[in-house]
């Protein structure tokens, strides 16, 4: 189908682009790389009365490794963070996800803080997020405020993001040698959304896990956390994935997700890298 | 209320100047305004390929961009790709290959192909199959796109 009738707009500001979405209150939707936007208002899922598009928007680019935290302007393309060097060596986990969000032709568009304040349950970079234990830079007409991934992620396209707010930037604390990370995802085609993948960070004995496609958001499970950090086995450690709330639908049973994020697990652990 | 746009951009090296609505994406202004049909419309959400094209030297998917989001930019199409004779020696390769059946896949394989052939893309079967498992061929007839795609850079490298 094709998307129904709307005001494309082009601020060349973030002032002027938070003023058009204050002014439309909540008929504008914000428009970053599309990948993900243009194909709900095809479906008419989504059918904003206006698109306010952000390409123009400097405040909202660049990326920079300053005082330990890796901060990426929140309009930085997937493809930009797969070739930027500071990126894949501050934030390896990021290097290693990129490769499975979509294909190479929608990764040359689409955009990190896209992607999160969309919050899509099955989306890569939100689980990412978590692990990583980021924190997001949000501007809205009262002024900017920062809030911790692990506050933002509400549900299935849901965050704690106002309808006049817009994420800024993306702040990642530096990764350590003593930090090494792992990602795996069982898809049915490569690129495809998740059935079931995770996320994992080690620092020392520390584990942090991320699941995503597997519920109505990217989560951590505290016990399987805990118990891993213990020095549990993995395979004693998947009976605390029973905590999360499986998704079931017609690409998988909720049974069947939980057994996928087991494999997702054990392969992640298994393959992680400093 | 201003529902339409004025846009200049490139395409196939040439100058085009169009005032389009806002809700009519890149591959269907190339279609329908441009008659550049070369481009295929299958699934509309980003997921087949079909419409795949290059934009400013990148492959984009043309169902997910807007006509408007192209302004100033340079966008080739396949028919440009044929033109140019850029894709002159794919082609051979996939009619000798077979890799074409009802071909509506093809000008998607193409530009697809193209974009990982530009990036130093390596003859090896499985980076090929990941990289274009984002254009769907609905006749299943990915082992000969494949031993197209990789004949073309073994020859380059021989």
């Amino acid at each position: 189908m094709k998307a129904p009738d709307f005001d494309y707009l082009r601020p060349a500001n973030l002032a002027d682009a938070i003023a058009l979405l204050v002014q439309h209150d909540g008929d504008a939707m914000p428009l970053a790389g599309g990948q993900s936007l243009m194909p709900m208002m095809n479906f008419r899922v989504a059918a904003p009365g206006a698109l306010v598009d952000l390409v123009d928007v400097a405040e909202l680019r660049g990326v920079t490794v300053e005082d330990a935290t890796l901060r990426i302007g929140a309009m930085t393309r997937y493809v930009d963070l797969m070739n930027d060097n500071d990126v894949c060596k501050a934030a390896p986990l990021i290097g290693m996800a990129l490769p499975h969000v979509a294909h190479d032709a929608i990764r040359n568009r689409g955009t990190l803080g896209g992607s999160l304040a969309l919050a899509d349950a099955a989306a890569e970079m939100p689980a990412v997020m978590l692990v990583l234990d980021a924190a997001f830079e949000i501007a809205g007409p009262g002024g900017t405020r920062i809030i911790k991934a692990d506050k933002f992620f509400l549900g299935h396209y849901e965050t704690a993001l106002a309808e006049d707010e817009l994420i800024t930037a993306i702040h990642i604390p530096v990764a350590t040698p003593d930090h090494s990370f792992g990602f795996h995802e069982l898809t049915q085609r490569h690129g495809d959304y998740a059935l079931a993948g995770v996320a994992v960070s080690r620092t020392n004995s520390t584990y942090r896990c991320a699941f995503f496609g597997v519920a109505d958001r990217a989560l951590r499970v505290a016990e399987l956390e805990a118990a891993l950090s213990d020095g549990s086995d993995i395979a004693d450690a998947l009976h605390h994935l029973s905590a999360i709330d499986f998704a079931d639908d017609t690409k998988a049973n909720a049974a069947t997700r939980q057994r996928l994020a087991g494999v997702a697990l054990t392969r992640a652990i298994e393959g992680m890298q400093t | 209320m201003s529902r339409t746009i004025d846009i200049t951009l490139t395409v196939n090296g040439e100058s085009v100047a169009a005032t389009v609505p806002s809700r009519i994406n890149l591959v269907d202004f190339l279609r329908n305004t441009l008659q550049l049909t070369g481009s295929h419309v299958g699934c509309e959400h980003g997921v087949c390929g079909a419409c795949t094209l290059t934009v400013n030297g990148e492959t984009v998917r043309g169902c997910l961009m807007l006509a408007v989001q192209a302004d100033g930019a340079d966008v080739q199409t396949v028919e440009g790709l044929a033109d140019s004779g850029r894709s002159a020696a794919l082609q051979a390769a996939f009619t000798r290959r077979n890799a074409l059946q009802c071909g509506f896949c093809t000008p998607g394989m193409l530009a697809s192909a193209i974009g990982y052939i530009d990036a130093g893309g390596a003859p090896d079967r499985k980076a090929i199959r990941e990289h274009i498992s984002g254009n769907y061929c609905r006749c299943t007839g990915y082992q000969s796109i494949v031993d197209a795609i990789c004949d073309l850079i073994e020859e380059a490298r021989a």
